[in-house]
């Protein structure tokens, strides 16, 4: 049951496997050595990071590539001539062409580089503005994150579009029953998460994709929290466009990625206008560059580009099965763990394997906030709030909750640590 | 308990947690007004039974994490017997404090247990919690004495 004895060396040996140098030589596999942030120790004990749904922890690889960048090749990209400008041009089209590779993406060119999955999705939206009219349906479901919902909220107003939601079960799943009664003729985008960043729940993206295209809507998934946990393949899938960060997938932060078919790339519209993402300009006339570039404005993040690659080696080493198989074992020992504990509500599916990695819950006798202020003091980090997603709470009928949230590197004895604070809370409150 | 959780959870804050003071219903309050942190989910409801200027009796109840509700419980004691112009000093020396850099609220303003309080500054995460009873009543006495309708406070940037 505990894999992860084999699968991940503890830090400071709490669950050590014998591996040299640290790496584990019995199972060949990835070892919390590799993330240098986890030996620190916080308010005096180890660092139990549970908080990977809000950004992963970065490998060495992914910090040496982003500082290699900066110290051998910083130029500008697509702009120069120079040797330097000729390397940072090459790892940035890497990164593209390794993200196509990771997601099963056919071309390069369906890869769109942006600041994370805020700005895909952003993107998306206001990328098919010109395609709705007032009366317009757009999809979407009760569990988004708010970078789902609220540029849908301000597009809305501007073009007079109605937004409708698949509700949530009382188990946090999607209400399938109610989506041949919300999709209709008028429903012209679907656009939902992959995983929920609170429940857990992964939603029959496949199926859901598959009768919105009946209807002739254009679907959107929200990848940001199943990208690097699972297996993702863009075109299984049967999306139009797919959105993710590479922060949450032990990546740099400030860059994300919006991927599309060729179809629906060749109709979504720029949304920022400047600098590389233009063919000629004059005083008073401009044409956009080929796809991908004329989504790609200004100066990238070129350094957490030439970092990303990194991340997906470390990933790919670890395979994602693997990664899968940790994530499920670890969300269900934390599912009978926290359920063990009297007045605290656990949120979605029961079914560990229809999760993703992370749990949120409620303790009635301790605030969300107060009880990760608690657990932060034995070093525990999990996140307390609404998470961005203040409509899917006010479902739940609480306003924040705390959530534990796994990566590749997390072992059962986090899980116990966190509820050995929880313990550590509850006297405290008693 | 260890290090500085001791500081933010002592045990005079867990008191006023537990059995906060302040929570007798005021059926007519001469002030009343609302509080609300919406991305923590803390709220209060304060009214006020007033003579003259002079705070009779207070009613503040919180639905919140426990430093919000002790801060809360805090103010209802601290409040009664003071003039609204006392109230209004002592809120304002308390939010300054909370982001400033002082050691101790002034002796003279009889600040009781709000000086414990003080240890949340070393959480800047909670400073709201905090401050949102103390905000709601600044907020309460303005609309008073303004003779405006009075508005909800939050201490959410
Ligand atoms: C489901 C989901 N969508 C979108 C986002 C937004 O990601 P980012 O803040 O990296 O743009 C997040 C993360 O916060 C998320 O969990």
């Amino acid at each position: 049951m505990r894999s992860d004895l084999h699968f991940l060396k503890g830090p400071a040996g709490a669950s050590a496997c014998e591996g040299q140098d640290g790496d584990c030589i019995r199972c060949g596999a990835i070892c919390v050595e590799r993330f240098p942030v986890l030996k620190r120790l916080v308010n005096g004990h180890r660092l139990v990071y549970l908080d990977s749904a809000a950004t992963a922890q970065k490998p060495e690889g992914v910090i040496a590539a982003q500082a290699r960048y900066y110290r051998r090749h910083n130029a500008n990209v697509h702009r120069g001539m120079h040797t330097l400008a000729s390397e940072a041009t090459d790892l940035y089209e890497t990164c593209r062409r390794r993200t196509a590779r990771f997601l099963g993406v056919t071309r390069p060119e369906q890869v769109i580089m942006t600041n994370g999955a805020t700005g895909a999705l952003n993107l998306a939206a206001f990328g098919l503005r010109h395609t709705l009219n007032p009366g317009d349906e757009i999809l979407l479901t009760e569990m988004e994150h708010h970078a789902n919902l609220v540029p849908w909220i301000k597009l809305a107003r501007q073009e007079g579009l109605l937004l409708r939601h698949i509700p949530v079960t009382d188990d946090g799943r999607l209400d399938l029953g109610a989506l041949p009664e919300m999709l209709t003729d008028r429903t012209r985008i679907v656009s939902l998460t992959h995983a929920s960043n609170v429940l857990g729940t992964i939603n029959p993206v496949a199926e859901i994709a598959a009768a919105a295209h009946k209807r002739g809507a254009v679907v959107i998934v929200d990848a940001a929290q199943s990208v690097g946990h699972m297996p993702v393949d863009f075109d299984a899938l049967g999306v139009d466009l797919l959105a993710f960060s590479a922060h949450k997938v032990y990546g740099p932060m400030g860059l994300g990625f919006l991927v599309g078919t060729p179809e629906i790339l060749s109709r979504l519209e720029p949304v920022e206008f400047g600098g590389e993402m233009i063919e000629t300009v004059t005083l008073d006339d401009a044409t956009w560059a080929d796809v991908p570039h004329r989504f790609e404005a200004g100066t990238p993040n070129v350094a957490a580009a030439a970092a990303f690659p990194a991340a997906l080696d470390l990933i790919e080493e670890a395979t994602l099965e693997r990664i899968r198989t940790h994530e499920i074992q670890l969300t269900g020992y934390a599912l009978e763990t926290l359920s063990a504990f009297d007045e605290l509500t656990i949120y979605g599916p029961d079914d560990p394997s229809q999760r993703g990695g992370l749990v949120s819950f409620h303790d009635a006798k301790i605030h969300p906030h107060d009880l990760a202020q608690l657990l932060d003091a034995r070093g525990v980090a999990v996140r307390a709030g609404h998470h961005c997603a203040q409509p899917l709470h006010r479902r739940l009928g609480v306003v924040a909750t705390a959530r534990a949230s796994f990566g590749l590197y997390n072992s059962h004895d986090d899980i116990d640590a966190m509820a050995d604070a929880i313990r550590y809370a509850r006297e405290v409150f008693a | 308990m260890i290090g500085e959780m001791d500081e933010l959870y002592r045990e005079v804050i867990l008191d006023h947690h537990r059995a906060p003071r302040g929570s007798a219903v005021i059926d007519t309050p001469d002030l009343e007004a609302e509080g609300k942190n919406p991305s923590c989910g803390d709220e209060l409801t304060l009214k006020l039974r007033l003579d003259g200027d002079c705070v009779v009796e207070v009613s503040a109840v919180t639905c919140g994490c426990a430093i919000a509700t002790a801060s809360g419980s805090i103010l209802a004691e601290l409040v009664t017997g003071r003039t609204l112009a006392e109230v209004r000093q002592l809120a304002d020396a308390f939010r300054e404090h909370m982001h400033g850099d002082g050691d101790e609220l002034p002796d003279e303003l009889d600040p009781g247990d709000l000086d414990i309080l003080t240890s949340v500054r070393r959480f800047p995460a909670r400073i709201k919690c905090a401050l949102l009873p103390w905000m709601t009543a600044l907020e309460a006495i303005a609309s008073h004495t303004q003779d405006r309708p009075v508005g909800v406070s939050t201490t959410e940037v």
